[in-house]
């Protein structure tokens, strides 16, 4: 099969500030600010809003064309007044784009000067900046640029350590996030989750408008993780230079526990067995019971989808958990892509799976919607699982998609889909193999009742 | 629970809740410095003109509900479906631009599709020229479209791509038109990513053969077929004897584009898009153009009268017309009044792309008995802002460019039961307890023509009228 294409057709993946936005929406009293084209915040605005159906101000310092000539101070200066007025942040998540470090704009002076212009005003946010041009990496790069920015600036070595850990839980659902953050509490693990978008990006009705959503992570927290005894930091191809945890490791001396996302029985393990070590507690029963269901489950439906073909795709990192998801099931991924580059792809997926068979499994990076659907027509799987942008390969080929991760922009609730430890697991369990009855009973001409 | 069964509008238990703080604003909200200008409250005895500040770039910080250059460009262009699109520039502006509209095709859909150049860090150091012939080239050769669209995004003017000469060159090597669009996303406004897009289909416009087109014939402008609209706006004026050579960019075909100089009248809905190109076709082909809505009975009726009067040599053209409206108008009449029953009296609040169109809803909204308390655009130009404010009732909030923290203010203090607007304003219509209609590219039902004006009354009645309202907590629900 040919390769080698030089335009992206339809693209796998989304650009740097749109992780970042996501990542700062998860700190309390945060106001995501974008420094470039008002474009750039309003389509990344919408992209969000599809999917979390939540409000998402992200502010802009809208260049113009006097902006892009003589830099982008004067109007990144106005915009941070402005935004400070009308939203009263407590934090203001700053991202760049292509535009302002084409132009080579140096914020953190910027920054610096704006900090000394206003000194004497009102009580001024702190102010974070994260480098994300969108000609580099995806939006998994901005995202983990950003939480990494977010304790660099704010964490601070504690007078001593204390009883808690960082979590780093990478972009995972609303759904998740509770979900992880209960574990937690269960083990009675003192704990700081960054970015916490469970409630800003999946709340309740509101009386007035709030011009930033209640939830997230305090930056008073954040200001802890320096003092916490260790870190966990989930995602299998973030490195330490790049992440959260790999600075406070290098800077504080907090531990680093890094795994890839605890999907699948084995992974979750791994998870609670961390915890476990990390609280001095043991599982608590009911996730126990959890994992007892899971695999209950496990043998009650195993028969339906041995052996069948799936094709994944999606970040990295979700797709090196979901692989080794899949065949810990006894499903084989005949394609595991990504539209992410990070060269690590192939080697994690082999250290989760040391008996890969290359001939039956292939591996793809970099790749777009169109390689994938080449390599579909080819491979012919029986279902797709990634986000919902495969829809458009699904439907013109005719082959099921089980939507998971993010984007989900054609159904309802992918806010709150579970993916993580034995609960996630068995709401991806019990979905694949829903979808595989759904399937029989439909080209079924008998209309079984009994599946 | 009990407030929300106690809690009638304008009833005295309302009032009290009011009074003790329960769903109202507690904080006041100011409008920012600078912003102060775009923003009108239409008063009693007020007879001066509107001195509403428009047309201008959006400030810093604001959260401007608008989008960029590009998307102007994007939008205007999206729905010419048997064109290649190809963004030049890093993945976002293609990545968030794929399949966005409900821009429908009656044949190919090689629109549907998302096309990037996706440049990488060393094409923003050693320019994107090489990567961009290449990509046009392969792509040309896999879809064979009949042309192609370049834009260029931010750095693309910053990194030097002289994109015109590339153009030329595959253009010369392809034998298809491959137009650069300059739609660097900073260089203004979406306006002026509209007439990016009007210079570019100017260039296609003229190098078809007109033979055979009848004296009798139009060009569509502005209508995007959302939904299939221009398909039902399309029938009625054929209906009408007239022969519509273009759809321009709604179901749009390029051969077609290439031919529209030899229609007598450019019919042009959406102006702050297509005027440009009306005038631009004016004053090289002299086609005169009309401004029309097809939203609504009113502005629906009234564009197909104003075209049949502009052909008044021919008398059967109205007589077509007059029995369309009839035969339409008495079918939705009665189909209306039910929606009206219920609606009387509710408020709505208005905040979309071009101002024009806010004159065919709040019209359309009278028509089922709702009053509009807000009315805002984000493209709108003085005349479109007087215009506004002699339509409205006293009290009603006027606004140019608004932002999230402004809308939600004035929804709430408005009392609105009905926000219209697009996707970056549903969720905070529902945020706040308060019903929506989608009137964006999103929109999946049409809501042009006599037809659209039903499924806008009923999809207004479906939002509106929901029992979910009962637990918001503007309605006493609790938070």
């Amino acid at each position: 099969m040919k390769h080698a294409k030089t335009a992206t057709q339809n693209a796998c993946k989304l650009c740097n500030p749109l992780g970042a936005c996501l990542a700062f929406r998860g700190i309390e009293k945060c106001v995501p600010f974008l420094h470039g084209s008002q474009g750039c915040a309003t389509y990344i605005r919408r992209y969000l809003i599809s999917h979390y159906k939540e409000p998402i101000d992200i502010a802009s310092s809208n260049f113009n064309e006097e902006t892009a000539v003589f830099g982008g101070s004067h109007n990144l200066q106005l915009g941070l007044k402005n935004v400070t007025q009308q939203y009263k942040p407590e934090v203001i998540g700053l991202a760049t784009t292509c535009l302002s470090e084409t132009i080579g704009d140096d914020v953190p002076m910027i920054l610096r000067e704006y900090k000394k212009a206003f000194r004497n005003g009102s009580p001024m946010p702190v102010m974070i900046h994260a480098s994300t041009p969108s000609y580099q990496g995806s939006h998994i790069d901005g995202f983990h640029a950003a939480v990494r920015a977010t304790v660099a600036t704010l964490a601070v070595k504690g007078a001593e350590r204390q009883h808690t850990v960082n979590i780093f839980p990478n972009m995972i659902s609303p759904a998740d996030i509770r979900y992880i953050k209960e574990i937690l509490e269960a083990f009675r693990l003192p704990n700081m989750l960054l970015p916490d978008y469970s409630k800003t990006l999946d709340g309740g009705p509101w009386g007035e408008y709030h011009r930033i959503p209640p939830g997230g992570t305090p930056a008073s927290t954040i200001a802890s993780a320096g003092s916490a005894s260790a870190s966990i930091e989930f995602g299998a191809t973030l490195e330490a230079p790049k992440s959260a945890a790999g600075y406070l490791e290098s800077a504080f001396g907090v531990t680093r526990h890094h795994m890839g996302l605890p999907i699948g029985v084995k992974a979750s393990d791994r998870f609670f067995a961390l915890v476990e070590e990390l609280s001095g507690q043991p599982v608590p029963e009911k996730y126990e019971d959890e994992r007892r269901r899971l695999i209950d489950a496990y043998a009650d439906g195993h028969k339906y989808i041995f052996e069948k073909r799936a094709i994944v795709y999606g970040e990295e990192d979700l797709v090196i958990a979901m692989t080794a998801f899949l065949l810990e099931i006894g499903i084989t991924p005949v394609l595991c892509a990504s539209g992410g580059k990070s060269g690590l792809l192939k080697k994690k997926i082999r250290e989760l799976v040391p008996d890969l068979d290359e001939g039956e499994i292939k591996i793809r990076d970099g790749v777009d919607f169109v390689d994938i659907e080449d390599e579909a027509k080819v491979l012919k799987p029986d279902f797709l699982i990634g986000n919902s942008k495969g829809y458009t390969m699904s439907r013109k080929n005719n082959i099921p998609l089980l939507r998971i991760g993010f984007p989900i922009h054609d159904r309802f609730g992918g806010q709150r889909l579970h993916h993580l430890g034995y609960r996630g697991t068995q709401e991806l369990f019990d979905r694949i193999v829903n979808m595989v009855i759904e399937e029989r009973q439909n080209a079924s001409s008998i209309g079984y009742t009994y599946m | 629970m009990q407030n929300s069964r106690l809690c009638r509008e304008g009833s005295p238990e309302l009032e009290l809740l009011i009074e003790k703080g329960v769903g109202i604003m507690k904080e006041e909200i100011g409008i920012l410095e600078g912003r102060q200008g775009q923003v009108f409250e239409k008063k009693s005895g007020e007879a001066e003109q509107l001195d509403i500040s428009c047309e201008k770039t959006s400030l810093s910080g604001s959260v401007s509900q608008r989008a960029c250059v590009f998307c102007g460009s994007r939008v205007v262009l999206y729905p010419v479906a048997d064109a290649l699109h190809l963004v030049h520039g890093p993945i976002g502006c293609a990545a968030y631009t794929w399949d966005i509209r409900g821009a429908v095709s009656s044949g190919p859909e090689l629109h549907r599709l998302s096309f990037s150049t996706d440049l990488g860090e060393m094409d923003v150091i050693y320019g994107g020229e090489k990567k961009l012939y290449l990509s046009l080239i392969e792509l040309i050769d896999k879809y064979k479209p009949k042309a192609a669209f370049i834009y260029s995004t931010c750095i693309i003017g910053l990194i030097g791509d002289d994109i015109d000469a590339v153009c030329k060159k595959v253009s010369k090597e392809t034998g298809i038109p491959v137009l650069p669009v300059h739609s660097e996303g900073f260089k203004g406004t979406k306006k002026d990513g509209y007439k990016a897009a009007c210079t570019s289909l100017m260039k296609l416009v003229g190098t078809g053969s007109i033979e055979g087109i009848s004296p009798y014939s139009i060009n569509i402008l502005g209508e995007f077929n959302l939904a299939g609209e221009a398909w039902i706006i399309r029938e009625y004026y054929e209906k009408m004897g007239i022969e519509v050579v273009s759809t321009m960019t709604g179901d749009g075909r390029v051969d077609a584009v290439r031919r529209a100089h030899g229609a007598t009248l450019n019919v042009v809905q959406c102006s702050g898009s297509m005027t440009t190109l009306a005038k631009d076709m004016e004053e090289k082909y002299g086609i005169p153009y009309m401004r029309v809505s097809y939203f609504g009975i009113e502005d629906m009726s009234k564009s197909l009268y104003d075209v049949a009067k502009h052909f008044s040599d021919r008398p059967d053209i109205m007589d077509a017309a007059k029995e369309i409206v009839s035969k339409e108008v008495a079918k939705l009449y009665p189909e209306l009044q039910k929606f009206k029953k219920v609606l009387a009296g509710k408020k709505a609040a208005i905040y979309v792309g071009g101002a024009f169109k806010t004159f065919s809803l709040i019209k359309a909204l009278r028509s089922i008995g709702m009053s509009v308390v807000l009315a805002g655009s984000q493209t709108g130009n003085k005349d479109d802002y007087e215009r506004l404010r002699e339509m409205c009732d006293e009290g009603t909030i006027i606004v140019d460019d608004s932002n999230p923290v402004e809308l939600s203010k004035f929804v709430l203090e408005k009392e609105a039961d009905l926000l219209i607007g697009g996707v970056k304003e549903r969720p905070i219509a529902y945020k706040l307890g308060i019903g929506f209609c989608d009137h964006n590219h999103e929109r999946k039902i049409p809501l042009a023509g006599f037809i659209g004006m039903y499924n806008f009354a009923k999809e207004v009645y479906q939002s509106v009228m929901s029992p979910v309202w009962q637990f918001a907590p503007r309605k006493g629900g609790k938070i």
